[in-house]
This record gives C-alpha cells, structure tokens and sequence, in this order.
C-alpha cells in the first residue's frame, strides 16, 4: 500500500522508465529521434516539440504506449518502499517458506537422477554432437534417444499433495474439524472471488454481449454478431494499439486474426533482432549439452506427440523449449514469481561466487505435461522465432503461476480454492456427494487447470479460453471453467460411488464447448 | 537475476541525519474480557504503546509498519500544549485515525503481512508536538492465533520515509509549455544556448543511466560444466 497516490504514481512511472531504458525498443526510440533531426521540419528552436510530433506522426508514440502498457500488465505495481525484494515475490511469509521447501524436494530429486545415472547437468557437445544437431534441428522428433532411465521431476499430482498440506501458521488448524475448516483439500484462507465478484469482473461473457463461441454458431446468422465482430476486430489491428486488442478479445478472438491479435496484446513484434536472439539461443543448445534437454524429450514424448491434435508439432515442440531453457531472459520473471531459479556451480569450483550460475540458464525446472503449454501456440504460429517469443510472453505472465505456490489471485493454490468454493456454494449436494465417496473434485480438477486446459479441450475451444486469459489478464476462469465442467455433468456424478468411476465421467473433455458452459454458470444458474 | 533492487536503507546519501525517530515500542496488551485462560473466546483488540523521548516531542510526518493479521487500526497520539509546556496537564490524548482498514475482508489473507505507510494528511487532526503515541489493533475474525504490528517506525517532519527511488527530475516533471512562436523574429540566443544545454544534459544524462544491455549468457568464460544443484 503506497502512502499517497501521487508518490504511488511516480514510482510506477520510475519503474518502468528504468525497465524501458534498458531494452532495445528504447535503442530504437533514440535512433528515430535522432534520425528525425535532419528532416527539415524539425527546428532547433522548438526541438523537444518537434520531436515528440515527430514519434507521434510515425507511430512510435503508439509503440510507446503498448510498450508501457505491457510493463503495466506484466510487473506488479511496486511495493511498499520499506518491503523487502522477497515480499514483493510473495507477501506471505509461510507461502514463501513452503515454496522454499518444494523448490529444495525438486533439486534433491534432480541431483539424485544425475548420481543414480552418473550423468553431469551440463556439459559442452563434443564437436561431432554439434553438427549432427545442427543437421537434425528441423527433425528432432525423429531421434528416439533411450529415455526409460529419466523420469519427470514431478508430475501436477505430486503438487497437489505439497498444496493440499499448505497451512498457515497462525490460522486455527485444530485437529477436530470445525467451522473453521475448509471441506475441500486447500486449507488456506486467500480471498477469492464469489459469483456476484465474478460477473462483474467477466461482465463482457454476459448472457446479452456477443460472444466467439456462442454467437458464431451456424443456426445464428453471421450478420447479428460475426461480421461485425470481424470488422472491428481488423479495426484493431491496424490501429496497433494493444489495450484495445486486450478488450477486444475478452469477447473472443475470430481465428483468422487470432495470431496477430494475441502477439500486439503481448506487444511481440518479432524484429530482425529477435530473430537474431533466436538464433543465438539455438547455438547456445547446439553448443551446451543439458539434462534437461532428456527431461524435455521425455516429456513431449509422453504427452503431445500422443495426442492427437499436437503430435505434428513434435519438432516445433523441441525446438522452442530447447531455446527456451537456455534463454536467460526468463530469469527476469522471478522478480515477482514466487519461485527462484535453480543454483549451482561450474565444476570443479564449488562455492566460488564468481563461478556460481544458474540452472538450467532460464531457472526452470520443466516437470511432466509442461510442453502441453507449447503445443496449442503451434496451430497460430509457424514461424518458429515468433512461436518462442509467444511462448516466452505466455509463461512470463501466466504460466508459471500454475505451478509455483503463492497467494496471488492467478497463482494455483488461489484457482484451486476458488474452484473449490465455486463448487461448494452451487452444488453443495455434489460437493458433499463425491467427498463422501473419496472423489474429492479438485483430484480430479487440478490436472485441468495445471495444463491451463491444454491437451483436454478441443483446440478451438481452448483458444476460446486463452484469449479469455489474455483478455483479462487473469488465470481465474480456469478455475470457473473447472466448476462448471463439474456442474455440467452434475447428474451423471451424482450417480457414481468412487474416485475412478467420477475420473471416467470427466475423462473426455474433448465434446465440451465452453463458452456456453461459462456463460451458463456465472449467468444463468440461481444462486 | 537480481529483483529491482530493495530501496537503500533510509537515509542513504541524504546529508541531514534522517531515518525514523528513536522511540521504545511496548509489546502489545490484549484486552480480553474474563479470565485469559479458561475464557476460550479470543480477544479482538489490543494496544500497543510507543513511548517518544520525554524531552523532545515529536512533528510526526509518518507511520510505517509491516502488518500481522491486524483489521482495523486506530491512532491515538498524546500532544503537549505548545503554550503550556510545563503543565502535566496540559497533555491531552486525540484520536488522528479511527478504525483505518489494513485488511478488507478480514476472514482472508488480504492485507494481512503488507506493508503500510500512514502520513500526516490522512489524519484526522494535527500531529505536531506528540510525546506519545498509542496503536489500538482490531481484529474482528476469530481464525486469527495471533495479531500484530512488526517493524513499527515512526518519522519525523521534514524527512522522507524510506527513500524514493526514483530520479530527481521524475519529481518535478515540467508541465507541458506550447511551443513558442517563432515566426517573425529569431530566437533569443540566450534561450537558444540554454536550451541546447538542457539538451546536452539530457543527453549525458541518457549515456550515464544506460543500463547493461542483456547480452544473455549463461556460461562463465566458455564454459557451462556442471556436476549437481547446490542446496544454498
């Protein structure tokens, strides 16, 4: 909480000032001014104001504006000036500590892998490894390296556990039940949204608004919602401007703009120099030799190369976490995830600080189904530069909230508890139904919302969903979406009398559509 | 990756002394209605007195703290007189903030271990001349084992509290001026140079703050070698 709004203010401008300075589009914004000094309608005498006309004329201010309003969408405002680097992570001390405890589980699991295999976490690519994958770079998938002895650092089941024993100290956790206790698995108490919270936040997936999902349906004729929509839509992207396209697809994306629209609210632009940065970080994969090169294969072996809609992408999968592990940039994120990157020593030079780095070079550990957040970036993007800095953008705002433990409202332990209280207060006989008979809901629910939904919806009807995500900057209708899966198939759970016959009735989620499902249970169901 | 960096401690570079005043905050008193021990029922209020050096009362500007699950937080200050010093009596007791909220639904985590700035101007009355100050803490939800307030500071008029980390000319950011018009007439030189040196400044000033480019890598002098994770 900031003492005054005028202080609050500057120091939200200070900070993104600063973060601007150092990035190329400042390096570009120079240039142009200075270039802009030999036109002939730049006088020295009005300078300041020339230029600024200038960058406004030729559409950098523009570019400014989505610059800072990325800023805006992708760092938290700043602290309290007294809150320590740590609190501006993760204000909760025992969130912290509990993320600390998981974060060290994961290492020791790692560290036990490379003693059990006798294999180093990195190490260089003999001369010979390198060009072979240089010359395979565009086929990897066709390599089937023996991959048996690697096993996923952990799986999202393994997380629920570590979520479902999270307590706060100072909360009344008695070992009788009482009032106080939670009926779900997530025992601490964040502050979640309720129904009327929920409408009024997602006001635009109201039963009267216009929807992609809804309203473009063949029995509803394209003249009521979808031409319009359509129009609009290109409206939007030629005027470039990303706080319109953020509003603009919160009522969904029509496909054949989705990509387009997608990269200008996450301000990616894909410039020669990005493409150069690509290719500097496969070099960096072609040259350095990781572990977690094997845990990658593995992972997109046992996940999208078996499913049916993503197994043609194998090679692109390959291709943008590879880079992506090596990309230190990512490193920027843990300013305010809870989480913090991996770290070790160059051989032979234990506790040396000069000689300490990160591992892996990004500081994230993948875990099983991580590729599932690729795979669904294939279908809009084929350039592989602009799939990786789509990729990139998507984990460093949205993410790694789904698996590192901390009490902001998009992080995981809060999707969690507000699928769970969603379920409570509108199905209360189904909550207490499948709790009786062991099927706790969010056993069933967690891997959904993990994956982000990716791998059990259709893909249509997944980007539905995510360009909900990026329209309102927000994780929470996982959650909302996870409860009326549940409420749509309310009868048929009702009637099962275990954890596995309630697993087989949410087992294919592949027929849902889902806008109509969120609409129905924020809008149309009587609380 | 280092987070943005945590604010200097207070007063860095500042040549006045500055940084909070001095003073003995008191542990909290709880109150609670019937025996604390066998009355099960927890208490919501408790009272935290900060006692200020009795010789030289206080300009308050600020109150800083971290949090601990309290809900509501009144303010009450003890002020001398200013034109009877000597007199006792002449103290007198005045609530500056009543029930101020630090956290909005107090059955949550919302608010509960955040940090808060409390400034003269949400006062409710003049905090000058203060010898004492007394934090009166509520919290309504019983869920709560314990509730507090950590890193109690209190500042004095004329400083700052914990440095704000931003330039200087953020501070004072020049309203916009309509460009002047120029025709029928040459500049004033004077403007002219002065301009241009506003400019150059502009310019070093630029060059000075350059932040190191991210030049991305991750090896340390070629080489990226590594056995196992380090626990530390």
């Amino acid at each position: 909480m900031m003492p005054d709004q005028d202080t609050g203010l500057s120091l939200a401008i200070a900070q993104i000032v600063q973060r601007l300075k150092g990035s190329s589009f400042h390096s570009q914004l120079e240039r142009q001014a200075r270039i802009s000094l030999h036109k002939p309608e730049i006088k020295l005498e009005s300078l300041k104001e020339d230029i600024k006309e200038f960058l406004k004329t030729s559409g950098w201010e523009k570019k400014l504006q989505n610059a800072v309003y990325s800023e805006l969408n992708v760092f938290p405002s700043p602290c309290h000036p007294a809150a320590s680097p740590e609190h501006m992570k993760e204000p909760l001390v025992y969130m912290r500590k509990a993320q600390g405890s998981w974060e060290k589980r994961i290492l020791k699991s790692l560290n036990s892998m490379c003693t059990e295999l006798s294999i180093p976490l990195a190490q260089k690519r003999p001369i010979g490894g390198q060009k072979e994958l240089l010359n395979k770079w565009n086929e990897m998938g066709t390599d089937e390296p023996d991959l048996s002895l690697f096993r996923p650092v952990y799986a999202p089941k393994d997380f629920l556990e570590v979520l479902m024993n999270l307590r706060n100290p100072n909360y009344e956790n008695g070992d009788q039940p009482s009032f106080r206790n939670h009926l779900g698995l997530i025992q601490v108490p964040l502050k979640v949204k309720d129904i009327p919270e929920l409408r009024d936040y997602f006001s635009e997936l109201g039963l009267n608004i216009g929807q992609l999902g809804i309203d473009d349906s063949t029995q509803v004729p394209p003249e009521l919602f979808e031409n319009e929509h359509v129009r609009i839509g290109q409206t939007v992207l030629t005027e470039r401007d990303s706080a319109a396209a953020q509003q603009y697809v919160r009522q969904g994306c029509p496909t054949a703009l989705r990509a387009e629209l997608w990269a200008l609210i996450l301000n990616i632009s894909n410039q020669p120099e990005d493409i150069l940065y690509y290719e500097q970080l496969k070099s960096n994969v072609i040259h350095h030799d990781l572990l977690v090169d094997s845990l990658i294969y593995k992972d997109v072996k046992l996940t999208a190369s078996n499913d049916d809609y993503y197994f043609v992408f194998e090679d692109y999968l390959y291709q943008v976490l590879l880079c992506f592990s090596r990309d230190t940039s990512v490193l920027e994120h843990f300013s305010y995830n809870s989480a913090n990157p991996p770290k070790s020593y160059i051989r032979g030079k234990l506790g040396v600080e000069e000689y300490a780095v990160f591992y892996p070079p990004n500081g994230v550990i993948p875990f099983h189904g991580f590729s599932m957040y690729v795979a669904p970036l294939c279908f809009l993007y084929h350039e592989p530069s602009k799939l990786y800095q789509i990729f990139r953008e998507m984990y460093v705002r949205f993410f790694f909230r789904l698996h590192s433990i901390s009490s902001h409202p998009s992080g995981i332990v809060s999707l969690c508890l507000l699928f769970e209280t969603l379920l409570q207060t509108h199905l209360p006989q189904l909550f207490y139904h499948l709790r009786e008979i062991g099927a706790q809901p969010l056993r069933i629910s967690f891997k959904w919302m993990v994956r982000a939904f990716s791998g059990y919806l259709a893909t249509d009807q997944l980007l539905l969903l995510w360009d909900r995500i990026l329209g309102y900057n927000s994780l929470e209708i996982l959650a909302v979406l996870a409860a009326s899966v549940f409420a749509f198939r309310a009868v048929n759970l009702m009637e099962v009398t275990s954890l596995a016959a309630a697993e087989a009735v949410l087992a294919d989620l592949s027929t849902l559509k889902v806008m109509p499902l969120l609409q129905i249970f924020l809008f149309a169901t009587v609380t | 990756m280092e987070a943005p960096a945590p604010s200097p401690g207070h007063g860095a570079g500042r040549p006045l002394a500055s940084g909070p005043e001095p003073c003995t905050v008191r542990s909290p008193v709880v109150l609670q209605v019937g025996d604390p021990k066998t009355d099960l029922a927890r208490p919501g209020v408790a009272v935290i007195d900060v006692a200020l050096p009795p010789a030289q009362p206080l300009d308050l500007q600020e109150i800083v703290f971290k949090n601990s699950y309290t809900a509501f937080l009144t303010v009450r200050v003890q002020r001398r007189h200013p034109c009877d010093v000597r007199r006792d009596s002449a103290k007198k007791w005045a609530t500056c903030l009543r029930n101020h909220c630090l956290m909005p639904s107090p059955h949550t985590e919302n608010g509960s271990q955040d940090y808060f700035s409390l400034t003269r101007q949400q006062m409710l009355c003049e905090v000058d001349q203060v010898t004492a100050v007394r934090l009166i803490l509520r919290q309504p939800s019983p869920i709560w084992l314990h509730f507090t307030l950590e890193e109690l500071q209190l500042y004095p008029r004329g400083q700052k509290s914990p440095q704000r980390d931003f330039p200087s000319w953020l501070a004072h950011l020049a309203p916009q001026r309509l460009p002047a018009n120029l025709q029928g007439g040459i500049p004033d030189p004077e403007k002219v140079s002065a301009e241009v040196q506003q400019l150059w400044v502009l310019t070093e000033m630029i060059h000075a703050n350059q932040t190191a480019a991210r030049i991305g890598r991750f090896d340390v002098d070629g080489c990226y070698d590594i056995n196992l994770l380090s626990y530390t």
